[in-house]
């Protein structure tokens, strides 16, 4: 199957028309800038003119409540064809949760889950993100997005105290899939605990169409036990410095979107991945065997960088998306391949695709598991 | 001097001498503390509660919204009576109230410095805030806030001062530089209570609990309160 053909031609257009209107942009700040520094020569504009100095001019109409989602689901693409204010409502939780079978961890949340809530907004909206902090927390908590320009992406303003609510508001200039993350002193701590969560700046002409998309993000946790070491576990301070998780997982536990809870498609179908890298410290090798990924957005940017990738490098604190068409039946593994992570630390995940084989595609002709079954 | 350490101990406070010790923003030197006296244990819901029967304007219906927030003895049965265990820390007072409980009993909030010095002894070293092993218990118990110890059943520091860090926050005079620079014409450090930047002139990046400790301080005002806050009066 060709993936090209899945972009619509209107987002072709549109970002035609975008950059048309960025390279406007830039230009006039172009001038504006040429008052100081060196004087402007040619192939200076000529640079210049691909980095836009944005203003949010879009005429904000309405508003409305955002719905936000518990990973793998992610909120339904937004039809909108005009900017909005939209108000986010994430509620910090202190509580103890599973991180392993027989193993609990005192999880520090953004919504109750690991990773937080799921966040998807359109390019040009007005958000309004109310940060509340539940009364019976131990730790005053705040939000950095990465989708925010502005002082800490937020976090500057939203130190917020049990039982307390923050409230700013960030226009989404920047189209993208962000990392967003607790940043209250000491950050490692708070990363380490599970404070992070992803929110998607769907570009103005919306994404291709696709008939599932799964929100999927990896992080380590370091504790004071081995791997499997039953019982209530706590942070590990010396591993974390060292780097040394003890585990590294999808979804915040181990197992998330395995077994009974895999991710589910069909043949036939196309898919597509928000996945995103919490660390706090390793970077993923964020691979699917068995498959190969048909289009990726880079460091989870707004264009596809890249077709026919095996492994893409996700940055801790980044993301990328990635698109798929499903074309044979089977378990897709979704692994970190710095593969000990996968096989010992718990980054493993399932995508069980059903339907008709085809053996154009795949055929076995002659195998020990044949004889053997 | 005799006199004064006899009283303090009557009064359930021990006598902390003259030290230093290293603030978390202070480029490694030592801040030098005076002597003085600290409360043994954090002061109990049933302190509290003797405390607002005695002095009517802090119960819980009379208190104006300038001194507390409305999470002000929150979880109290009513105005007069405290329930629950009497003998646990109180918690969400505020600020203005901490201070007029100590007042009255002719005591005071401890300063950050005094309250970081105390709480820097382990219950053999008066100074154990760069070993991990201590550090490290500390981390446990900050993570195990709010499951309702009692006050007083946890062991005394070298100095003979318990709970400091097993039980509640506590309220220092000093809290927050930032909040009350408008009255001690001190600078503001609010950009150390977020972002990796948070490192920056740190005496110690690992000190974690101190981190932890600034950055609740940092987002409190005189009248907040938690309730996983108390305090315990110096003199």
């Amino acid at each position: 199957m060709t993936h090209t053909a899945s972009l619509p031609s209107q987002s072709v257009v549109a970002r035609g028309a975008l950059s048309a209107l960025l390279a406007t942009a830039a230009l006039l700040a172009t001038f504006s800038l040429a008052g100081c520094g060196a004087p402007a020569v040619a192939a200076d504009i000529g640079e210049r003119a691909s980095v836009p100095v944005r203003t949010p001019s879009d005429e904000i109409v309405g508003q409305e409540v955002a719905v936000v989602t518990r990973a793998p689901n992610v909120p339904a693409p937004i039809t909108r064809t005009h900017a909005t204010k939209v108000i986010v409502n994430l509620d910090v939780i202190e509580k103890t949760m599973r991180l392993a079978d027989s193993v609990e961890y005192t999880m520090w949340t953004f919504g109750g889950s690991v990773p937080g809530s799921f966040i998807r907004v359109r390019e040009g909206d007005l958000v309004e993100l109310h940060l509340r902090n539940a009364a019976n927390s131990t730790m005053p908590h705040n939000i950095d997005l990465h989708a925010v320009t502005g002082p800490g992406g937020g976090a500057k303003s939203s130190l917020t105290l049990p039982g307390g609510e923050s409230v700013f508001t960030f226009t989404a200039m920047n189209p993208g899939l962000f990392v967003y993350h607790c940043a209250t002193s000491p950050v490692p701590m708070h990363m380490a605990n599970g404070m992070y969560g992803m929110i998607l700046v769907e570009p103005k002409a919306g994404l291709p169409k696709v008939d599932r998309e799964f929100y999927v993000m990896q992080s380590e946790f370091y504790t004071k036990g081995k791997f499997g070491e039953h019982g209530l576990q706590s942070l590990d301070m010396d591993k974390g410095v060292d780097e040394r998780p003890t585990y590294v997982v999808f979804n915040g536990s181990v197992g998330a979107i395995a077994g009974e809870n895999a991710l589910q498609a069909k043949v036939g179908e196309r898919v597509r991945f928000f996945f995103g890298d919490a660390g706090p410290n390793l970077t993923s090798s964020f691979h699917l065997i068995g498959e190969v990924f048909d289009n990726v957005y880079g460091e989870g940017g707004s264009a596809v960088t890249q077709h026919n990738v095996q492994t893409t490098l996700v940055p801790s604190g980044g993301a990328v998306m990635v698109e798929l068409g499903l074309e044979q039946p089977g378990d897709l593994i979704l692994v970190d391949h710095s593969i000990f992570r996968a096989f010992n630390k718990g980054a493993l995940g399932v995508l069980k695709v059903t339907g008709a084989a085809n053996a154009k595609v795949f055929a076995v002709k002659k195998s020990i598991g044949a004889v053997g079954e | 001097m005799f006199l004064p350490l006899l009283l303090a101990a009557l009064a359930g406070m021990t006598h902390v001498p003259a030290g230093s010790y290293e603030q978390l923003y202070g480029k490694g030197e030592r801040v030098a503390v005076r002597a003085f006296s600290l409360d043994r244990d954090a002061v109990t819901r049933g302190q509290y509660q003797s405390f607002v029967r005695g002095h009517a304007s802090w119960q819980r219906d009379a208190v104006g919204r300038d001194m507390a927030d409305a999470g002000y003895l929150a979880d109290w049965r009513s105005p007069r009576l405290a329930g629950g265990a009497l003998d646990a820390p109180v918690t969400g007072v505020s600020w203005h109230a901490a201070r007029a409980f100590c007042e009255s009993h002719g005591k005071r909030l401890p300063t950050v410095a005094e309250w970081e010095y105390a709480a820097a002894a382990s219950e053999h070293v008066r100074d154990a805030s760069r070993d991990p092993a201590f550090r490290a218990r500390v981390l446990e118990a900050y993570a195990k806030r709010g499951s309702g110890a009692r006050a007083g059943t946890s062991t005394a520091n070298v100095y003979g001062v318990r709970g400091l860090h097993d039980r509640v926050w506590e309220w220092t005079l000093d809290f927050n530089p930032a909040a009350t620079a408008h009255r001690h014409g001190s600078a503001g450090h609010e950009h150390h209570a977020y972002c990796a930047s948070a490192a920056l002139g740190a005496a110690d990046p690992s000190n974690y609990p101190a981190f932890m400790r600034y950055a609740v301080r940092s987002g409190l005002n005189e009248r907040s309160t938690l309730s996983a806050l108390g305090f315990r009066c110096a003199a």
